[in-house]
């Protein structure tokens, strides 16, 4: 029987919610204020929270010294790239393992698993002897096909988990009326599992857009996405602290777009199967 | 028209473009973010209209990433740059690589006897010029000259380790916020160790002796490593083991420390008066030594720009490296945008400039740190390799980074001094061991 919530509890758990929301969500809020802080200001002691002269300064400078656009592009290209390309590669690899599974299914799936356990400089020489020899050094499909590659074990396993959860008494129904393999994958099991393809989906998004060892070592000045500009605003030797938050802000606000509006989904997506 | 014709004369016309195209050479330029640099971006109208044939793209990186992607593309001969932003660490080891251009036939007007001896010496390799330095610095004191008044201190211009701990103590009063000393505790080659190093080399310590044999059992080390810790513990800031440059040059400009030892090129940040709240009232000396050991720190850095050999256009960046370090770039500056935002610490002539003089009351100060630097003997001792705060070999920044970790470590009271100097010699013979220096 469900334990009763007393109006207390449930108001001591909302409270407790807000300040755990609130603590995580901090640092991007005092980045985000600090961006419209003058150096000096962002330095100060005590700390200023709002009791500073706003300034916009840092936007525009920022934006005068480094094209956020060329690197928002290619951050968008890159992240999207990588997600659908993924996708396409991922689909019937996990309706395979979910709905035929072989005996050594299980094992493939920890070896993918196994591929992210590696700590990526340990394979940096490698690749980037392979990208030279290509000519993919510094260019938007290079990384596209190397985030796919990273991605790809999470993708696949973020789908596996979901095709397990589709009863396969309706694929074999659509069989039985005539489905051929093709169609019984882009018009039964898709279907079914839109919502969480597009969870998966939003999380590879995010997770490629935010990616920043292998962007900002295969890259230069052509392919260079956020990460880099970013990058671009830190020093050791000088205060930039203000310029350095303008930049975060600025590429960090699209992903924190679409993660507001795709909440649902994600939870939903992060969530699935934990609770039976 | 017939559309055979029409589609000859578009190809004829795409041919042209891209010829066009062909004819203009684009540089990739890697550099750091620092304000120094971040002015040239600015200012590269200047060349590009002197020389239209070069289009000039810009990779600016935080340093430490700048390096490791550097590193990765000139190691595997990668190609994708074609000037590259190093130090004087990477100098002489690439350049032994062959992974260098060397800077010769540089136009005749480039005036390479016009740079400073001690930079100029650090990047060349059996004396061939490796890499054009921008800016150069070594280290020195600064400390509050109103504070130094009140009580009653008198800071030499050369002052002794006993002279720095004396200012420290009495100007220590951190019931008013005020801390006695600020020096670097954060981990890292590049900055606890850039300090410590330069401290030990000022007290009569080594790195390694003759045979290569790690030297922080010598009572050089002890020495340096106790007066270190003391004079952090008793006068310094709170959480100082997470203390670089950066928060240091934050807790100066606010009027929070009494004496900043570090890089020369903070003087121009902390007497800003857009920046720094005790502009008016710095003063400098020469980075201090041990009593009775004749040798003021040894500390040389210069950020530099080079040429890897896998470029592709070799002699147009060439003619950026002679643009971007000549006396003709340093007048540029000043024009546009003043005689103290030249870039410090490379030429002769900037200091011998009065309108230098006037503008940067540092200049004189710098130059005599610059100057006061030995890096083929940075220590009274013999030693096997060359460096300042540094030593020449590939394996150091991995060594001193894990001795950094100790030294941090002790700072934050995890370990004293002795542990702190037992861990980082067995780690050192370790390493050194393992890299074929020792058996």
């Amino acid at each position: 029987m469900a334990r009763a919530v007393t109006p207390q509890r449930k108001a001591i758990n909302t409270i407790a919610a807000w300040i755990i929301g609130l603590l995580i969500f901090f640092p991007i809020l005092w980045t985000i204020l600090t961006s419209f802080k003058t150096e000096a200001a962002a330095v100060a002691f005590p700390p200023q929270f709002l009791n500073f002269d706003w300034t916009f300064e840092n936007y525009t400078t920022v934006q005068e010294r480094s094209s956020y656009f060329r690197h928002f592009w290619n951050s968008v290209v890159i992240s999207l790239g990588s997600t659908v390309i993924g996708l396409i590669i991922a689909v019937p690899a996990a309706w395979a393992m979910a709905f035929v599974p072989g005996k050594q299914t299980k094992n493939v799936l920890m070896w993918m698993l196994s591929t992210k356990m590696l700590p990526p400089v340990g394979v940096l020489i490698p690749i980037y002897l392979l990208f030279r020899q290509f000519g993919l050094l510094d260019t938007r499909t290079g990384l596209v096909i190397v985030l796919t590659l990273m991605n790809l074990p999470i993708i696949v396993w973020m789908l596996y988990t979901y095709f397990r959860e589709i009863p396969v008494d309706i694929l074999e129904a659509a069989r039985m009326d005539g489905a051929s393999l093709r169609k019984e994958i882009i018009y039964i099991l898709t279907p079914m599992a839109v919502p969480g393809i597009a969870s998966t989906l939003l999380l590879n998004v995010i997770l490629s857009w935010n990616e920043a060892f292998w962007t900002l070592n295969l890259t230069a000045a052509k392919a260079a996405p956020l990460t880099a500009f970013i990058a671009s605003y830190s020093s050791p030797e000088g205060l930039f602290y203000a310029k350095l938050s303008a930049a975060s802000t600025m590429a960090i606000a699209p992903i924190l777009i679409l993660g507001w509006f795709s909440q649902k989904q994600l939870v939903r997506g992060l969530t699935f199967g934990a609770v039976k | 028209m017939t559309s055979m014709t029409r589609a000859l004369l578009g190809a004829t016309a795409l041919c042209a473009i891209g010829a066009t195209a062909a004819s203009a050479q684009t540089l990739t330029i890697a550099t750091v973010n620092n304000g120094d640099m971040i002015r040239m971006q600015g200012l590269t109208d200047d060349f590009t209209s002197e020389h239209p044939d070069i289009q000039l793209e810009w990779v600016t990186l935080e340093e430490n990433v700048l390096r490791q992607r550097v590193t990765t593309d000139i190691a595997t001969n990668g190609g994708q740059y074609d000037v590259i932003t190093i130090g004087n660490y990477e100098v002489p080891i690439w350049a032994n690589q062959q992974w260098l251009a060397p800077l010769e036939d540089m136009p005749e007007d480039y005036d390479a006897d016009d740079l400073l001896p001690a930079i100029a010496g650090g990047l060349s390799v059996d004396g061939t010029l490796y890499a054009a330095p921008f800016y150069g610095e070594s280290a020195m004191v600064m400390y509050r000259t109103d504070l130094a008044e009140e009580a009653g201190i008198d800071m030499p211009d050369q002052p002794t380790w006993t002279d720095v701990m004396a200012a420290a103590e009495a100007f220590n009063d951190p019931d008013n916020g005020t801390y006695g000393i600020c020096l670097r505790g954060k981990a890292g080659w590049g900055e606890n160790m850039a300090f410590i190093t330069a401290m030990s080399n000022s007290y009569g310590a080594r790195w390694f002796d003759m045979d290569w044999q790690p030297q922080f059992d010598s009572p050089e080390w002890t020495a340096t490593l106790s007066d270190y810790l003391n004079m952090m513990e008793n006068y310094g800031p709170p959480g100082a083991a997470n203390n670089g440059f950066n928060e240091n040059l934050a807790l100066f400009q606010q009027g929070r420390c009494g004496i900043w030892i570090d890089a020369t090129v903070a003087a121009s940040f902390v007497t800003d008066p857009d920046e720094s709240t005790v502009a008016d009232n710095v003063g400098f000396a020469q980075f201090p030594n041990k009593d009775g050991v004749d040798n003021h720190g040894n500390w040389l850095w210069s950020w530099n720009l080079a040429i890897p050999s896998s470029s592709g256009n070799v002699e147009a960046a060439k003619q950026f490296v002679a643009w971007a370090t000549s006396k003709g770039y340093t007048d540029l500056v000043a024009a546009e945008e003043g005689w103290r935002a030249a870039p410090p610490g490379t030429r002769t002539s900037l200091y011998e400039n009065a309108e230098y003089q006037d503008a940067a009351p540092f200049a004189a100060m710098t130059l005599e740190s610059i100057d006061a630097v030995d890096t083929n003997a940075p220590s009274v001792q013999e030693i096997p390799y060359t460096g300042a705060q540094f030593v020449s070999i590939p394996e150091f920044q991995g060594i001193g980074t894990a001795v950094g970790q100790a030294f941090s470590a002790a700072l934050a009271g995890q370990m004293d001094a002795e542990a702190a100097l037992s861990q980082a010699q067995q780690i050192t013979t370790q390493e050194m061991t393992a890299s074929g220096y020792i058996e």
